[in-house]
């Protein structure tokens, strides 16, 4: 099978509002980030494109067409979206490519999150005779979820605040995170319960932003002439939607997406991973096996900022700047879509 | 109990979401000089065609479209249809003309109504106007323009639809 590589990465900087910007404003200038990096003018120069988003975020049916916008499609581009996380967008990218329909790909993912009230917005991806109808907030399912691990002593707070502080350090040297500082285990543990027993810093900021990725095959890769890493292994799982049916405590999903993208066969140096709630982040070191030797959520992952609908992506793309940098060999990068991680997604990412 | 259950055939779930909408850093310069009476495009830096209303973007090109010029409210039917139908809760009544028109200046088409014509006389190619409303009652919408009406001017070919320049038709008919 064709080794993928990564080519080139970058995201906007997460803001809680990107004010007067539309969907296509924000767009832009990511992708023209990505196309300066490996030298081309616009999407007619990759084969196939391919974008995450959610129509509901902005609240208008089909909202995502606006986005294609800013591809400069005339004329015509091969080009495919997800109503999910870019991740999936560069799933259906991989296989494009592995199928021989395409040497390269370009994908985005973008959400302005501040027009809505996210947490209800997202409640209308439950089920819908059972759970829409009962407004049920993402962060109130990641509260109940919390409660479990916390009952079930499979978690304490102070490891939850452990992610929380940790976060907020490794984002200071990020420069597109939303919250950055410092703040302790007892700093946290001090603040006031928001949704019990979450505090607010347990939970992702509410995000606005883009991010932009492209990938190709390795001939393609050398052909431009850039830096690159190889994706080895990629796999998603999903669980039901019945909240009452899935053990809340693990990531089934995950382990068997892990297992089956390959994270064992060799040490992980970098993991960032998709956790919109401290605890989660948990949940998921665990089903994917990592251990003291991977250094997790570098960037400070979504607890610094979530742009919803590029989260995903933007983690496979944490990863691949830090193995072009030579920081890391190898690493896995996790993304997350549905309440209390339904459904998940795992990359590993090598050094060329 | 009864054996036999009613077939369900239908639940209410009715969805409502609020949203603070923003058109955008392009299209809300557009807007705040409709406000003014004033029809602003933006033009392309790569393939200067001009947009009215401006997205924010080239859908073309994929750039962003900064520059920007005043057009006149002239402009010509690129394409129309009469409806003859009530639409549920337009207040304007059948039968009555939407037309796709293109401003003088302009490469890109938008929708608005037609009147002050008559219905089957209208035609691609044909001259029109903007009928304002009085200057107190504008906004930040088209909606300031009540309709566009017939101008007593040559028909536009076909293949100048969307070329002409924002000095408009009369000059170019004459030449």
């Amino acid at each position: 099978m064709r080794d993928i590589a990564i080519v080139a990465y970058h995201q906007s900087r997460a803001v809680a509002d990107a004010g007067a910007c539309n969907e296509v404003e924000m767009i832009m200038p990511v992708l023209n980030e990505v196309y300066g990096q490996v030298g081309i003018n616009n999407a007619q120069d990759v084969d196939f494109v391919c974008s995450g988003s959610c129509d509901y975020m902005q609240g208008a049916a089909f909202a995502f067409v606006a986005g294609v916008d800013a591809l400069g499609a005339v004329p015509p581009i091969k080009e495919s979206h997800v109503e999910m996380d870019a991740a999936w967008a560069l799933y259906e990218s991989i296989l494009k490519i592995r199928m021989g329909s395409a040497e390269s790909a370009l994908i985005y993912g973008f959400g302005k999150s501040s027009p809505g009230e996210l947490p209800i917005v997202l409640s209308q991806q439950l089920d819908p005779y059972y759970l829409a109808p009962q407004w049920i907030d993402t962060v109130s399912l990641a509260a109940m979820q919390a409660r479990l691990l916390l009952e079930q002593g499979v978690i304490t707070e102070r490891d939850m605040a452990a992610v929380v502080s940790r976060s907020r350090r490794n984002a200071r040297q990020n420069p597109n995170a939303q919250l950055a500082g410092d703040i302790s285990v007892d700093d946290v543990l001090a603040e006031e319960t928001y949704l019990s027993p979450l505090r607010r810093v347990d939970c992702c900021p509410v995000s606005d932003g883009a991010a932009a990725m492209i990938i190709c095959t390795e001939d393609k890769a050398r052909e431009w002439g850039v830096p690159y890493a190889l994706i080895r292994g990629i796999d998603h799982r999903i669980e039901t939607h019945h909240i009452g049916m899935r053990d809340l405590t693990d990531s089934a999903s995950t382990r068997l997406a892990a297992e089956r993208a390959g994270v064992g066969d060799g040490p992980v140096d970098v993991a960032e991973l998709y956790a919109p709630f401290s605890h989660q982040e948990l949940i998921l070191a665990r089903a994917l096996g990592l251990g003291e030797q991977t250094d997790i959520n570098p960037s400070g992952g979504v607890l610094a900022g979530n742009l919803m609908m590029a989260s995903g992506l933007a983690r496979v793309g944490e990863v691949f700047n830090r193995i072009v940098a030579g920081e890391a060999q190898r690493g896995v990068a996790h993304a997350t879509s549905g309440p209390c991680l339904q459904h998940n997604l795992v990359t590993v990412v090598e050094k060329a | 109990m009864a054996d036999q259950q009613d077939t369900i055939t239908g639940i209410d779930v009715p969805v409502y979401l609020k949203y603070n909408f923003t058109a955008g850093a392009g299209p809300a310069r557009f807007l705040s000089q409709v406000k003014n009476g004033k029809l602003t495009g933006q033009r392309c830096p790569r393939c200067q065609q001009v947009y009215i209303p401006p997205r924010g973007s080239c859908a073309a090109c994929g750039v962003a479209t900064e520059e920007e010029l005043v057009l006149p409210d002239k402009a010509t039917v690129q394409s129309f249809t009469i409806v003859s139908i009530p639409i549920p809760n337009n207040p304007i009544k059948p039968p009555y003309i939407i037309a796709n028109l293109v401003l003088d200046g302009a490469n890109i088409s938008f929708i608005h109504l037609m009147s002050e014509c008559v219905n089957e006389d209208v035609r691609i190619g044909q001259r029109v106007q903007a009928v304002w409303k009085p200057e107190e009652e504008w906004d930040y919408s088209m909606d300031n323009i009540r309709y566009f009406k017939p101008l007593d001017e040559p028909d536009v070919p076909v293949a100048q639809i969307g070329k002409l320049p924002v000095s408009g038709w009369e000059g170019m008919s004459d030449a």
